[in-house]
């Protein structure tokens, strides 16, 4: 059997996306964006993790039994989970600081469980490892889109303490966009994130319509419907 | 693929059993020797971060003496324990810090105190708080300069009657849609320099009187 990478980059990124599509995560999503830089940072601890599970699950899938495989994946994810925070914490613990919080978050993202039970278990190491890399990154650009619509709306800034989570040369990134701004509380809070949230998915309904129907129109056009062009 | 190697073996409960012990034995392996490689590390990243919350506090010309070498404990006025820090100039205590929590909009925000021996705030810092951001979180030095105002105070100046925010007859800044904030971090500073007051004698107590009472880690 072959394996279609860019098939999976596609799937990870947008049209099996974990947010867009899955709607999965939405507990640490809506918890940490309340500035992209929360959001980019979470998604990028959850990259790993996923990343770290995918190759793990995916090479001891021929010992694991469908029977017991769901407590294994758990006690793997969670196992990879502590590690990554314990390690963080000794050796980048300025990082660690900002994003601590995130962390042990990242055990109830159910997308990780998710990507193991769905793809990892199924599937040999490298589709497995790559799979993992894609949702995970499909998943931050929800985070950092999110997090920025929030941020610009609820607090008038953008990457703010973008410094502190990727170092002193990530400052560029850190700006003001509306001065003066009063702050707009409702987009801060929970509720906010889940109001965002909705123009977002709704927002990526469209594309994929407008999509859809340019590539109709473009069938149409091949097959000598003059009357289909718009 | 998996399909070819499937046994009968594979189904006994033993077989699951074995798996799930096997990988419940190997995780615990994982985290101990996790927890072994770094548990001295993140101590001294902690240190570190104690210290660099104390300096903030105590300013360093203030004492001559390592703060975390022999800090105090003592029971606050709720019989929690408290640990002490205090920094000696030659033999007399010149500068105390600990740590004061305050009741805030969303659980507890923890603070450090740094009083000099006179009773008169040296400084105050957040170490942690769970407020609404873009609200409460001014009272961390980071967003705002608000924490700066209780420099130089002490429990007589203001009198204890202004020791409260603006909306409640005091002299403190409440900021605007967040009041349960200020009042909170207000009143955990007001009961540190009452605790300052109750035990006044055992806190300025020179170390080598009392080795007794340097216990602590």
């Amino acid at each position: 059997m072959s394996t279609d990478y860019k098939r999976i980059a596609r799937d990870g990124f947008w049209d099996n996306n974990i947010v867009f599509a899955q709607a999965l995560g939405l507990c640490p999503l809506l918890a940490v964006t309340g500035t992209a830089t929360n959001g980019l940072g979470m998604g990028l601890a959850s990259t790993t993790v996923m990343v770290a599970s995918g190759l793990l699950i995916a090479s001891l899938r021929e010992f694991i039994t469908p029977q017991v495989r769901i407590p294994v994946f758990v006690l793997i994810i969670a196992v990879l989970v502590t590690l990554v925070d314990m390690s963080m914490n000794a050796w980048v613990h300025d990082l660690h600081k900002v994003l601590g919080l995130f962390i042990p978050l990242i055990v109830t993202n159910c997308a990780i469980l998710g990507r193991a039970e769905s793809f990892a278990s199924r599937n040999r190491v490298l589709p497995s490892l790559f799979d993992g890399l894609m949702m995970g990154i499909g998943f931050t650009f929800v985070l950092v889109l999110l997090g920025a619509a929030r941020e610009i709306l609820g607090s008038g800034t953008l990457f703010a303490n973008a410094a502190l989570l990727l170092g002193p040369w990530a400052s560029f990134l850190e700006s003001v966009l509306i001065p003066d701004y009063k702050g707009f509380l409702l987009i801060i809070l929970p509720p906010g994130g889940f109001i965002v949230l909705g123009f977002l998915l709704a927002g990526k309904r469209l594309i994929d319509r407008i999509i859809a129907e340019r590539a109709h129109n473009a069938a149409e056009t091949l097959t000598g419907k003059p009357e289909a062009a718009t | 693929m998996s399909d070819a190697t499937e046994t009968p073996f594979r189904e006994k409960v033993g077989y699951q059993a074995l798996v799930l012990g096997l990988f419940s034995t190997l995780a615990t392996i994982l985290l101990v020797s996790g927890n072994l490689l770094t548990r001295d590390v993140i101590a001294e990243r902690q240190r570190e971060d104690l210290q660099e919350s104390l300096q903030q506090v105590m300013p360093e010309q203030l004492y001559d003496n390592d703060l975390l070498a022999a800090p105090i404990e003592l029971a606050d006025a709720d019989g929690r324990p408290l640990t002490i820090y205090r920094g000696t100039a030659g033999l007399h205590v010149s500068a105390l810090a600990w740590e004061v929590i305050g009741r805030g909009y969303a659980g507890d925000i923890r603070l450090i105190l740094g009083l000099d021996a006179k009773g008169r705030i040296l400084g105050v810092r957040v170490l942690s708080h769970a407020e609404t951001p873009g609200l409460g979180d001014k009272i961390e030095i980071a967003r705002d300069n608000w924490i700066l105002a209780f420099d130089g105070l002490s429990l007589g100046n203001p009198p204890v009657e202004r020791w409260k925010v603006d909306k409640d007859g005091g002299q403190f800044d409440s900021f605007s849609g967040a009041t349960i904030t200020p009042r909170a971090v207000v009143a955990a500073i007001e009961g540190g320099l009452h605790f300052f007051n109750d035990h006044r004698e055992t806190l300025l107590q020179p170390p080598q009187d009392k080795p007794q009472l340097d216990g602590g880690e």
